[in-house]
């Protein structure tokens, strides 16, 4: 089957490339953009270490086809923060050790981020449930929970003062 | 896990669509939010030439409360159904059983239309249909028709649609009553090893109207009209509930598999139909 062009808005950037509509998206930011912070875990819809940021929904891109994204709008890990200006929950992560070998964060910082936009100030069991399609196979989740409140904290607080 | 090739086609409205699928054949099928149907095609157990996406036809999504008939748009997704405080107050049983739907990520794109469509008995949107009575609104080449809800599902992946046809919405009268969708699973993000639709209305103590569906306790959620029948006219006791769990024992055909073994998934069933029957009670 020939291939697509296929146009898509990456961490701010506009990019083209050429896919077979088949391809899936977490293969397409892997391997033709060289975007490789989202991870593949399960390849199944499970685990969401491939977890992205399409037009404002959290979602596992081993389960969008490429043609799927065409027109999309998408955000990663990369987009999120950089090593010298880590965002919060990067920072949060860090400091409350949200992280063991590191294979599942980009995922759940990147799920944590929209969580964050759609509700500011949530309950230890709203962070519960609304991370609940991300798996850790480190840290028992303790400290991702205690990571995303923190940084939940933090942005609050910034917020404030600046009013 | 890469599928087999297909060519894509992204029409912008019904019309277009329905004519994609007459013109392309058997080899052509509709892509919603693809979280059951890309899962598939990745384990190579569908035959797909042309993928039709219906992402851009807007006609398809949205909620419209008109008086008090509720229509929801095949391709508004868990996530919006979620969100939909009008929807959450007319038929708060949708939103219960959405939020025990996978997770967050799969909730942003799977929809309604796929998950009533796609014949899966582990899907929790059908049972929650028949719970509802409701009616499911099918274009094809020909036009337009309606089936119900309770007469749709024929046999696992085999349903009243027939392979032309697109279904654009759902839609119900506004229940009356205490409603409740209670759901075991093994862990977040599973389908249900058990799950019950309950719907119960109440007059002067005792019940006056009752409707009950069972989820993936067959090869079809089974609308169970002689459990409902058995709680109206009651007071809604021990002894009654009793009666209504029995009647719901003889119409389910649960199956041995990863869940559990079938008499393990009726003992389930039973402790879950008992749970919705008090909270949609408690609710009324
Ligand atoms: C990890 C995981 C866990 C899940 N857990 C649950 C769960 O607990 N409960 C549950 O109910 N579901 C569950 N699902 C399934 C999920 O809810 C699906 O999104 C849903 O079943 C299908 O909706 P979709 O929009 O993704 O449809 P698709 O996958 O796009 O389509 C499914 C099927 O329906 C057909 N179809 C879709 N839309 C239409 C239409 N408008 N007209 C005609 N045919 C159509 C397609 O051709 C296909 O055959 C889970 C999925 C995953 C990946
Ligand atoms: S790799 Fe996508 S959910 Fe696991
Ligand atoms: S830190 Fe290792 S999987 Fe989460």
């Amino acid at each position: 089957m020939s291939k697509m062009h296929i146009k898509l808005t990456v961490n701010g950037k506009p990019v083209e490339l050429l896919a077979e509509p088949r391809e899936l998206l977490i293969h397409v930011l892997r391997e033709e953009l060289s975007i490789t912070g989202p991870h593949i875990g399960c390849e199944t819809t499970h685990c969401g270490a491939c977890t992205i940021d399409m037009d404002g929904r959290s979602i596992k891109s081993c389960t969008v086809f490429a043609a799927q994204a065409n027109g999309a709008n998408v955000t990663t890990i990369e987009g999120l923060g950089t090593p010298d200006g880590l965002h919060v929950l990067q920072t949060m992560f860090k400091e409350h050790h949200g992280l063991q070998c590191g294979f599942c964060t980009p995922g759940m910082i990147t799920r944590a981020y929209r969580l964050l936009q759609e509700n500011p100030d949530p309950t230890e069991e709203e962070v519960r449930f609304g991370m609940s399609g991300n798996l850790c196979r480190c840290t028992g989740y303790q400290n991702i929970v205690k990571a995303i409140l923190a940084a939940a904290a933090e942005l609050n607080a910034v917020k404030e003062a600046a009013q | 896990m890469i599928p087999a090739p297909f060519d894509y086609h992204r029409p912008d409205t019904v019309e277009a669509a329905v004519k994609l699928i007459a013109d392309l054949g058997d080899s052509a099928r509709v892509i919603a939010g693809g979280h059951s149907l890309i899962p598939l095609m990745k384990m190579r157990m569908t035959d797909i030439a042309h993928l039709v996406d219906l992402q851009k036809i807007g006609a398809l999504k949205g909620i419209a409360i008109d008086g008090g008939t509720v229509t929801i748009g095949a391709m508004t997704t868990q996530h919006e159904l979620i969100g939909s405080a009008a929807l959450g107050s007319a038929a708060p049983i949708i939103r219960e059983a959405a939020l025990q739907i996978a997770d967050p990520q799969v909730r942003y794109v799977g929809t309604i239309g796929g998950n009533v469509a796609n014949g899966d008995p582990g899907n929790d949107m059908p049972g929650v249909m028949q719970c509802l009575d409701a009616t499911y609104h099918l274009r094809g080449p020909d036009g337009e028709r309606t089936v119900k809800a309770r007469d749709f599902y024929e046999a696992a992946y085999f349903t009243a649609r027939a392979d032309d046809e697109i279904l654009t919405a759902v839609s119900f009268e506004v229940p009356v009553g205490g409603q409740a969708y209670v759901k075991q699973k093994r862990k977040t993000g599973d389908y249900a090893t058990a799950a019950a639709a309950v719907i119960i209305a109440k007059s002067g103590g005792n019940c006056s109207a009752a409707s009950i569906a069972m989820t993936n306790l067959s090869d079809t959620p089974v609308w169970c009209e002689a459990a409902g029948d058995a709680l109206v006219g009651s007071s809604l006791g021990a002894a009654d509930i009793d009666n209504a769990v029995d009647a719901m024992q003889a119409v389910i055909n649960p199956q041995d598999d990863n869940k559990g073994p079938a008499a393990f998934k009726r003992h389930a069933a039973a402790v879950i139909l008992r749970r919705a029957i008090e909270r949609a009670t408690s609710r009324a």
